[in-house]
């Protein structure tokens, strides 16, 4: 871990309601100086909420909220400029070009002409949209604009990073490079507060993950730490040609020693402190007229620890990842 | 100087991006041109009639020129979510509006001297006292825009600024004595008049132009000032309040 001790962001009991509805409840949180933070959950759950109140676009209606030390919670204002935010959606000009967007950005943090144009070559390079940056911002794709934007949020080299879910909706490529900037810039001392739905995301580049489920966190803890309850497991992924549960209770009753789930359609999920052993399951399927076309051995990742805290199926998940284009994916 | 960087370049970009577009410095030059044109030419009093009409064609064009853009200006970019970059910038909010508002005063500004630049050419403006037109038309500027302002503020939509802006831009030209005087308008009507804001300012330029007017000139600029500041102060509450929730 990067973070020296001290805190770049301080969450204290906030809670955010919509009328009815609940943004975050009662959540607390800290980030430490130059730590990689992951905020993690599903659609709606109040990643962006959280984004929106840390930064001064939504009023909170209880709560603390320190940045870089500075007490924000009356006066959102106060370490705006210590603060750098890449919202989900582009929130660019899309009549100004790449290069113009920019430098505009950079003029509202009282950056000089020289240094403006010079940064923004240099994040346009950085970007790989050197090429676009003379073309209005509104014929850009996805990925391009979603690669502007966040070198917007950069421009004036913020010590706190926001990001709200990066990669969401944008093509693999560009969501690989995103990945990597985020790697760099945490390097370079940032301290980064990204949010995601795609878990295998938060597991890569995260040092610290909150698990977010309609507006609560859930679970707080260390990437390694949160692994740590699933390492050591063995877990099989059989693809069979039927899954029904009376297939995995006759399995349960043969092999007491393992445990059997029905995982997607066609697969049976076998977990046990012990290696598995396939030859004597393959058999007891195929006595039953059951073909197993595949057998993988599951590295349990931090998808079974999510599944385990919050009792969301992945597959859920999953969904919601095939529907935002698979930029979880590499 | 930073904050100054920041006012610069919102009021630039805003300047480039919106009332510097062709077809806006056309609309700016012909709405001018035909309010003055309509009014100079239909009155058919004669060319004597020009420094009549001319208080009421000036505060038109501004009204139109200030407010026509602004609620483009914050509306759209609220909607396409470009108003948020601006939010998370370390300004202030002031300083921010006054920005975002400074290209639509100024835009108001230029179209009044239209209809008078027209004027000269057509009668002897030797007896105007220009140091009252002046600043009352910069006070009418920054009043209808900050009353546009409030409009779009106060609306969630662009289309519903548009409609609130005419709702408040019509019956104006008719209530703030632009073109029939005050005291001409029945009694229980003329309460109305009085809480426009325009009527103010309407009331200098004639003073100014042709020596009739209802209160006087310091007490009209009072006024004036007092409604800038109270409209901005309240849009500042209303963006607080509606816009960051
Ligand atoms: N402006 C708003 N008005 C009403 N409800 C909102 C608003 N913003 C968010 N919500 C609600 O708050 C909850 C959390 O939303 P959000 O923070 O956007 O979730 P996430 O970013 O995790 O997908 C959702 O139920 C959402 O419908
Ligand atoms: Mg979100």
């Amino acid at each position: 871990m990067k973070s020296d001790g001290s805190s770049a962001i301080e969450v204290a009991n906030l809670t955010k309601k919509y009328g009815e509805v609940v943004g975050v409840n009662d959540i607390s949180f800290q980030v430490g100086n130059g730590e990689l933070f992951g905020f993690l959950g599903p659609n709606g759950a109040g990643k962006t909420t959280t984004i929106n109140l840390l930064t001064g676009l939504a009023s909170l209606d209880a709560g603390a909220i320190k940045i870089g030390g500075i007490d924000c919670t009356r006066n959102p204002k106060a370490a705006q400029h210590l603060v750098g935010t890449v919202p989900d959606e582009s929130n660019l000009y899309p009549e100004l070009t790449g290069f113009e967007n920019l430098t505009f950005c950079a003029a509202l943090y009282g950056m000089r002409k020289n240094e403006r144009q010079q940064r923004a070559r240099e994040l346009l390079e950085t970007f790989s949209l050197t090429d676009a940056a003379d073309r209005k911002f509104a014929g850009y794709s996805k990925g391009m604009k979603r690669k502007l934007t966040f070198a917007a949020g950069i421009i004036h080299q913020p010590p706190i990073l926001f990001l709200d879910e990066p990669t969401t909706g944008i093509d693999v490529a560009s969501a690989r490079q995103v990945r990597q900037i985020i790697a760099n810039l945490h390097r370079q001392g940032t301290t980064v507060f990204l949010t995601t739905h795609y878990i295998e995301e938060a597991e890569r580049l995260c040092e610290r993950i909150a698990f977010i489920v309609k507006g609560k966190i859930v679970k707080i803890d260390g990437t390694t730490e949160l692994l740590q309850s699933v390492k050591g497991k063995n877990i099989l992924i059989l693809t069979v040609t039927n899954s029904e549960p009376n297939v995995t209770k006759g399995m349960a009753s043969v092999f007491p020693q393992y445990q059997f789930e029905p995982a997607a359609p066609n697969q049976i999920r076998v977990e046990s402190p012990e290696p598995v052993n396939i030859g004597p399951l393959t058999r007891f399927l195929e006595e039953k007229g059951i073909q197993v076309t595949e057998a993988r051995r599951h590295l349990p990742s931090l998808e079974d620890v999510f599944v385990q805290v919050t009792g969301i199926e992945a597959g859920l998940m999953m969904k919601e990842k095939e529907k935002a284009g698979g930029g979880g994916n590499q | 100087m930073k904050r100054w960087i920041a006012f610069s370049n919102i009021f630039a970009k805003d300047m480039r991006a919106y009332y510097l577009k062709p077809p806006n410095v056309s609309w700016g030059i012909i709405f001018p041109l035909a309010w003055t044109g309509m009014f100079f030419i239909r009155s058919g009093m004669g060319i004597e009639s020009v420094l009549e009409l001319l208080p009421g064609v000036v505060t038109i064009s501004i009204l139109f020129g200030t407010t026509s853009l602004l609620s483009v200006t914050l509306t759209f970019e609220r909607r396409n979510r470009s108003f948020e970059r601006l939010l998370l910038a370390p300004i202030s909010l002031e300083t921010l509006m006054l920005a975002k508002t400074s290209g639509a005063i100024l835009f108001g500004i230029v179209n009044a001297f239209i209809p008078i630049a027209i004027a000269a050419f057509l009668a002897d403006m030797s007896g105007i006292a220009w140091s009252l037109v002046v600043p009352a038309i910069i006070l009418i500027g920054i009043v209808s825009t900050f009353l546009g302002l409030f409009i779009s503020v106060s609306a969630s939509e662009v289309f519903e600024a548009q409609t609130f802006s005419n709702f408040f831009r019509f019956p104006m030209i008719f209530l703030c004595g632009l073109f029939f005087p005050v005291m001409s308008l029945p009694v229980y009507i003329r309460p109305l008049s009085f809480i426009l804001p325009v009527t103010y300012g309407v009331d200098i330029l004639h003073g100014a132009v042709n020596g009739e007017h209802i209160l006087s000139f310091t007490l009209d600029f009072i006024i004036l000032g007092a409604f800038c500041t109270v409209l901005f102060l309240l849009s500042l509450r209303n963006v607080k309040r509606r816009w960051i929730l």
